[in-house]
């Protein structure tokens, strides 16, 4: 679906330069999900960005489905640390953008959104601001703006960071079980071990900057019923801490 | 209801503390040029209808007129050069060599070029607000945080769009802070415009009973001014709440 071909990237800020990611090399196919864990500053932000079409690679290339990725892809959707709601929009106007923006008529608009705000149980929140919710409320409107565009990749940069343990946990299932729904790719950037195993059916491990893929680790229990309490589940979470004590050094 | 109701009675009560302030100060001064509230007040109620209500307009019209173009103008280019900072780094200096220079020094050129009309007051005004409202407006757009733009251009958006959906609202509330900066500024100047080679406005009607040693009917004329500066500041509230319903939940 996505490609990644050496995709190397440096940052420029007049004579100063800082290599940010080196010799990418990548695949990410339909229907899996992916979590990207590294150490902070490794450049996990900007992979995800560039898979979003928002940054360009300074070498290598891109392909989106085999075409080279310029800009962000209509079958793309991303959620940020920060949620990337607009404070002066409300619950109901920030999910609509997306849309919106595509031109959809003002109807199927209501359609979708009724339909996705139910599943997100924020139907009550519809005419609030930003400021007037919960962190937990404000990232599943922002997966509500997200889920309007019916994306077939979703990617997600540390989408839960900013949240307590339970609403962490709780987004958690509800975004597996909209992966599973909606039949998306998924690409999670998480600095979170616990989070990564629990998402990733396949886990990406970063080293420090320069950023550079060291491993990839099948996670074939991934998405079982009650994982998160299986031994499997905790040796998971093992190799993974191992791996990045190694290659964060 | 009962939010306005407080309002209008803590307005009521400002002004009364206000009105006892100055009754006292006359009463200590014990000069003509400082009559008591209550005479300054009947001779404002007598003038205003016979004659004042028209200074007043004309000096309004010229406050607003030149309000609107600086606004037009300033905030434009003000969120361009936040948000295109090669072309800002190339403009900034020469804002900041012009900021400081006395604009109210160049009155005689500016008379002596467009007449001495409304076209030259008006001149004058804009000329010295659109500097307040550039650098403020610049200012908020450069700070716009990056997650807010990043959001909507993953939905696809162009860059009027971006404009459209994220700087504008994002500004608007800096803008409405440098319009009541400006506002202030705008009556002070034309004030001071309209006290030589004119027959009409508050500053002339000002300047013109203080000639005549009619100290009432000069304090009516500042009655009047104030007015006009409270009248327009709640005439920007009412408009920030209309714009900015966000900042008031």
């Amino acid at each position: 679906m996505l490609t990644l071909n050496s995709v190397s990237l440096v940052y420029t800020n007049g004579k100063a330069s800082v290599n940010a990611l080196v010799d990418i090399n990548f695949q990410i196919e339909q229907g899996k999900s992916y979590a990207i864990i590294g150490p902070s500053g490794c450049g996990k932000t900007s992979l995800i960005f560039l898979m979003m079409g928002l940054l360009h690679p300074t070498k290598g290339e891109i392909l989106f489905n085999g075409k080279p990725l310029l800009k962000p892809h209509r079958d793309t959707a991303l959620i940020l640390q920060e949620y990337g709601l607009l404070p002066w929009k409300t619950v109901w106007e920030n999910a609509a953008l997306g849309l919106k923006l595509r031109q959809v008529d003002e109807k199927e608009i209501k359609c979708i959104l009724e339909r996705v705000f139910e599943e997100l149980e924020l139907t009550e929140c519809i005419d609030r601001y930003p400021s007037q919710l919960s962190g937990g409320q404000k990232q599943r409107v922002a997966l509500a703006r997200a889920l309007s565009l019916k994306p077939k990749l979703l990617l997600m940069d540390e989408p839960l960071s900013a949240l307590d343990a339970l609403t962490r946990e709780n987004l958690q299932e509800v975004i597996l079980k909209l992966i599973k729904r909606y039949q998306m790719t998924s690409v999670l950037v998480t600095h979170s071990i616990e989070e990564a195993v629990y998402i990733g059916q396949k886990i990406v491990i970063l080293s420090g900057r320069p950023g550079r893929i060291c491993a990839q680790i099948d996670n074939p229990e991934q998405g079982t019923d009650g994982y998160r309490k299986k031994t499997s589940y905790h040796e998971k979470c093992s190799e993974v801490r191992s791996l990045l004590e190694v290659y964060s050094q | 209801m009962n939010s306005n109701m407080n309002k209008t009675i803590t307005y009521f009560a400002a002004a009364l503390f206000l009105f006892v302030l100055w009754d006292i100060l006359a009463l200590l001064l014990r000069n003509p040029a400082l009559p008591r509230p209550v005479p300054a007040l009947i001779a404002f109620f007598e003038i205003f209808p016979q004659s004042l209500w028209r200074h007043f307009l004309i000096s309004t019209y010229r406050v607003l007129v030149s309000l609107f173009i600086g606004l037009a103008i300033a905030v434009p280019l003000g969120l361009y050069l936040g948000r295109e900072p090669k072309l800002d780094k190339w403009v900034s200096p020469q804002l900041y060599l012009t900021y400081p220079i006395p604009k109210i020094a160049l009155l005689p050129v500016i008379f002596a070029i467009f007449n001495i009309g409304d076209l030259s007051k008006i001149i004058l005004i804009v000329l010295i607000i659109f500097f307040q409202i550039i650098v403020t407006t610049r200012d908020a757009a450069q700070n716009i945080p990056a997650n807010s733009v990043l959001s909507v251009l993953s939905l696809g958006a162009t860059p009027g769009e971006i404009y459209r959906h994220v700087i504008i609202p994002a500004c608007l509330p800096e803008i409405f802070t440098a319009a009541r900066i400006s506002l202030g500024t705008a009556i002070s100047i034309l004030f001071f415009t309209e006290s030589f080679a004119t027959f009409d406005g508050l500053g002339y009607f000002i300047f013109e009973a203080w000639s005549r040693v009619n100290y009432p009917e000069m304090f009516a004329g500042i009655i009047a001014i104030s007015l006009q500066g409270f009248i327009l500041f709640l005439i920007l509230d009412f408009l920030q709440r209309r714009f900015c319903p966000w900042l008031y939940t």
